[in-house]
């Protein structure tokens, strides 16, 4: 064996060796932390957290994903170190209870903020934030100020309409709001009018919708709340975008304005339960829902929270009164039918 | 030199005086070991799946899997097709040729794999939508005040989905061939010339065909990526195979069902890998020395000329353009004053478990694939299959396979451990970054094992045999004779291993220990929100961290070789600038 041939493996294993050293620091959850699970964005919750910990002096400790949290919840099983799941989307937070990973939550403080229709009625789930699903409209080319749901399977618009993938869960939430409200064969109805007014097939996310809007490639956008506060206010290169749209807060037919939520779930086998309870209650709390409001552009769950102005700037909420359990219970069927009429294709 | 010629191995021929091939067992175990690990989720995916009814088939063949079927294989005939035009056109240019800016080109050539794919999608679909520089541009010189009064090709769709993919994913061809241009048999490629036959033509006949199981190699890699992506895809809104796993799983509430796609999807892959196996089975690539490679014809003027801009175009539209994206990004919104001091410690967290996992696969790929060689038995095959099988999961779906055998073998252990001491370990695996390191090693042996394996179908065995008659141990034959000889392909392996540890997400994101990130789940989080410019200084990371390994490697795989009887000429050493 040559020297030359030796070298590079001696270097490996020097390598190997300065990296195993430096692998355990990768572990960290003392106890007497909060750990948290969480589909929100770090970035976004973790100055909530930050005020959190100067507030009580409990650290927090996160893992933030995209999918599969429930299930590595219920692999872990006993030995898992996550105390709270914090989801957005309603069908998440019934995933969650589904996958039998949450208690039931026991807190007056909490039920006192959180009214019925955005908690589970047995105490599993309690909605922490809201947003709306609203249409961004174009200011040149659409007059109207008002539209419902249902007014946007009209033929009118036909060739007008621009919305990401019809699998998306804010979209499945929307849909399943419909089922809920009309039924199974009227929403398949109006998903196919819908479909037949698309502008273009459904792709990129609520931002490009905003874009294809101000680029005039369609007139009607469909879109969340805070998507539009946010190119507004904090990325000057997509103010334009906002800038030549508006938002138009749409209704059901006799009903309000579909609001989804961001949510919490205490886990079943919490390690550190109070201290848990204590985070919970305290991102209901005044500082956590003003920073909801002020930074995340959501609507507070709490009553009696400045909403910011941006959001205030789209109209009152009006916030439709079907429990959010049935549009969880209807979610299935929606993804069925964006199938069934190739909402996607 | 004519032994090489000699047809069929030796398990076909079996010399008469040896009676009773040797066992190995060591061999056996290790073989045994790494297709066992590989197998270890596709386990615990088959055990989600068993946990349901079959009753989102029937919805599945009414409504999504026709479309989906066919936008799948659309997406990857076409992949297939940009990759290996891309992929083996500019392999053979670099290793055929000296023209102006060769050496640049070796090292800018494998970069596009440094930036993930869906970053690229955004980058693409902002430069070139309606409301980008190029379309406002066109409206300015024409004096069209609307998109709607012209047409103008979409990024997205399946046919920006293909360009996108191919121009990113092309450097997995092109380092796989790349390592077969450069080892090939110098004596062949001048006889083909003493015979009169021009560039084209040895390549063609004498170049190609040889490379086969490299290329295959590389563009299976290839497919199983764009079969598995999702980002990219959904953004896009082309809806493949995979999607429909994510959409079961997701919004139908069915897990199990979303199980069964995804082991659907593995057969029918392992079933086309089979197919091709099988095609080639009685081809030999041995070539039988060790000379150093043919001398490069030095071009000149327009042939040199239309070689480097050949080379230069898939570089500047994968890398270039996206990475000049992202420079523009971070110093026009002052990204770089604002800077997240936790950058640092993500992105030495990413190199840390890059290069641990990295160095896992390449160790135990070797091994797997010294195994097979040296026992030459169809269960060695087998094992082989297996363990490439982890590339073929999409990455979520691999993580959540995953985590119950983990957390197994962690509660295993942890009550072992409480016996024996009184107080447990808690999750030693599952909660710290060996589950991320795992999950890479998993997924990427596929990558090592398919280079390599091409590469030692190039070593004739007759070197293994005479080594053995001479007393080496077969240790010594893989470390003295294999590993030399195929440097340049486990070197293109470790480079496209690591980048693509760098680069992983779904894995990462799902098994990741509390506060710990990567720079690409730092970077996923701008991402869903909708702002990934925001995190321009997280991807700018990314592909710094795959640039110097890239330099590094290129610099090792292109040294003169180490058997060879003569020097190298000169012709084949280069310094990476």
């Amino acid at each position: 064996m040559t020297p030359e041939l030796r070298a590079p493996r001696l270097r490996f294993v020097l390598t190997f060796a300065a990296c195993a050293a430096v692998l355990p620091s990768v572990a960290a959850a003392q106890s007497g932390d909060v750990n948290v699970y969480t589909y929100r964005e770090q970035k976004l919750i973790q100055p909530l957290f930050d005020a959190f910990t100067k507030d009580t002096g409990i650290k927090v400790n996160v893992i933030s994903a995209s999918s599969g949290l429930e299930q590595r919840m219920k692999s872990e099983g006993a030995s898992s170190p996550a105390d709270l799941l914090l989801t957005v989307d309603i069908g998440r937070l019934e995933d969650a209870v589904r996958a039998g990973v949450s208690q039931p939550i026991k807190s007056a403080a909490l039920d006192q903020v959180v009214t019925p229709q955005y908690r589970d009625p047995e105490g599993h789930w309690y909605a922490i934030s809201m947003r709306a699903r609203v249409v961004y409209a174009s200011k040149d080319r659409v007059a109207q100020n008002a539209i419902t749901y249902e007014e946007l399977a009209d033929p009118k618009w036909k060739g007008k309409i621009c919305i990401r993938s019809g699998q998306h869960m804010y979209n499945n939430a929307l849909f399943a709001a419909m089922v809920a409200k009309h039924g199974e064969a009227k929403a398949e109805e109006w998903l196919r009018g819908l479909k037949a007014n698309l502008a273009q097939k459904p792709s990129g996310g609520d931002r490009e919708t905003a874009r294809d809007v101000a680029a005039g490639k369609c007139d009607l956008g469909i879109g969340n709340t805070y998507y539009w506060a946010l190119m507004m206010n904090s990325n000057p290169a997509q103010k334009p975008w906002a800038e030549a749209t508006k938002v138009i807060l749409p209704t059901f037919q006799g009903g309000g304005t579909h609001v989804n939520v961001s949510g919490v779930v205490l886990a079943k086998h919490a390690p550190n339960p109070a201290n848990a309870m204590k985070l919970i209650e305290w991102l209901v709390g005044e500082k956590a829902q003003h920073i909801y409001a002020d930074i995340n552009y959501e609507y507070p769950i709490r009553a009696g929270i400045a909403i910011n102005p941006t959001i205030a700037g789209y109209g009152a909420l009006k916030a439709d009164s079907l429990p959010l359990s049935k549009i969880a219970g209807n979610a299935k069927t929606a993804a069925t039918l964006v199938d069934k009429v190739g909402f996607d294709n | 030199m004519t032994v090489a010629s000699l047809p069929a191995s030796a398990a076909e021929t079996p010399i008469r005086l040896r009676l009773r091939r040797p066992r190995h067992p060591f061999a056996t175990a290790i073989m045994l070991a790494v297709a066992a690990l590989v197998a270890m989720p596709v386990a615990g995916l088959i055990a989600i799946a068993a946990d349901g009814d079959a009753d989102i088939w029937g919805h599945l063949l009414a409504y999504v899997l026709a479309p989906a079927f066919v936008d799948t294989a659309l997406l990857l005939a076409g992949v297939a097709v940009v990759t290996v035009l891309t992929g083996v056109g500019t392999a053979w240019l670099v290793t055929a040729f000296e023209f102006p800016g060769r050496n640049a080109l070796l090292w800018l050539l494998p970069l596009p794999l440094a930036i993930p794919t869906y970053i690229v999608a955004y980058v693409y679909v902002d430069l070139l939508d309606a409301w980008g520089p190029v379309q406002v541009l066109l409206r300015g010189v024409t004096g069209w005040t609307s998109p709607a009064q012209y047409w103008f090709p979409s990024v997205r769709s399946l046919g920006g989905a293909i360009l996108l993919m191919g121009f990113v994913l092309y450097p997995y061809v092109h380092l796989a061939a790349r390592a077969m241009f450069q080892t090939q048999n110098a004596a062949l490629v001048e006889i083909a010339r003493t015979m009169g036959a021009r560039p084209w033509r040895v390549a063609r006949d004498v170049t190609l065909p040889l490379a086969r199981p490299a290329i295959v190699a590389g563009l299976t890699l290839v497919l199983l990526e764009a079969l598995n992506d999702i980002g990219l895809c959904e953004y896009l809104g082309v809806r493949t195979l995979t999607m429909s796993i994510f959409t079961t799983w997701l919004n139908r509430g069915s897990l199990p069902g979303a199980a069964q796609i995804a082991l659907m999807l593995l057969l029918l892959v392992a079933a086309l890998i089979g197919i091709e196996r099988h095609a080639r089975r009685s081809r030999r690539y041995a070539t039988g020395d060790a000379s150093p490679p043919p001398a490069r014809t030095r071009l000149t003027g327009g042939g040199a000329f239309l070689a480097a801009t050949a080379c230069l175009l898939p570089v500047a539209l994968g890398f270039l353009v996206p990475l000049a994206y992202l420079v523009e990004q971070a110093v026009s919104r002052t990204l770089l004053f604002g800077l997240d001091r936790d950058l640092v410690r993500h992105a030495a967290t990413t190199v840390v478990l890059a290069a641990l996992a990295t160095l896992a696969t390449l160790v135990l790929g070797l091994a797997l694939v010294s195994a097979t060689r040296l026992l030459r038995r169809p269960y060695a095959q087998v094992c082989l299959s297996v363990a490439g099988l982890g590339y073929a999961i999409p990455g979520t779906v691999l993580a959540l396979g995953l985590l119950s055998p983990l957390i197994a073998i962690d509660q295993t252990f942890d009550r072992l451990v409480s016996a024996l001491t009184g107080s447990g370990v808690g999750l030693l695996l599952a909660g710290t970054g060996a589950a991320v390191v795992i999950a890479y090693v998993v997924r990427f042996l596929a990558i090592v094992i398919g280079l390599a394996n091409a590469a030692f179908g190039r070593i004739s065995t007759d070197l293994d045999d005479a080594a053995r008659s001479a007393g080496a141990r077969p240790g010594t034959v893989v470390l003295s004779i294999h590993a030399p000889l195929a440097r340049a392909a486990l070197a293109g392996a470790a480079l496209l291993v690591f980048v693509d540890c760098l680069k992983e997400l779904p894995a990462t994101l799902l098994l990741r220990p509390l506060n710990v990130e990567t720079l690409s789940t730092y970077l996923y989080q701008f991402a869903t929100r909708g702002s990934f410019e925001d995190g321009a200084v997280a991807a700018l990371l990314i592909v710094l961290a795959g640039i110097l390994p890239v330099i590094h490697i290129v610099k090792l795989a292109d040294a003169p070789h180490r058997l060879g009887k003569t020097a190298d000429d000169g012709a084949g050493r280069h310094r990476a600038p």
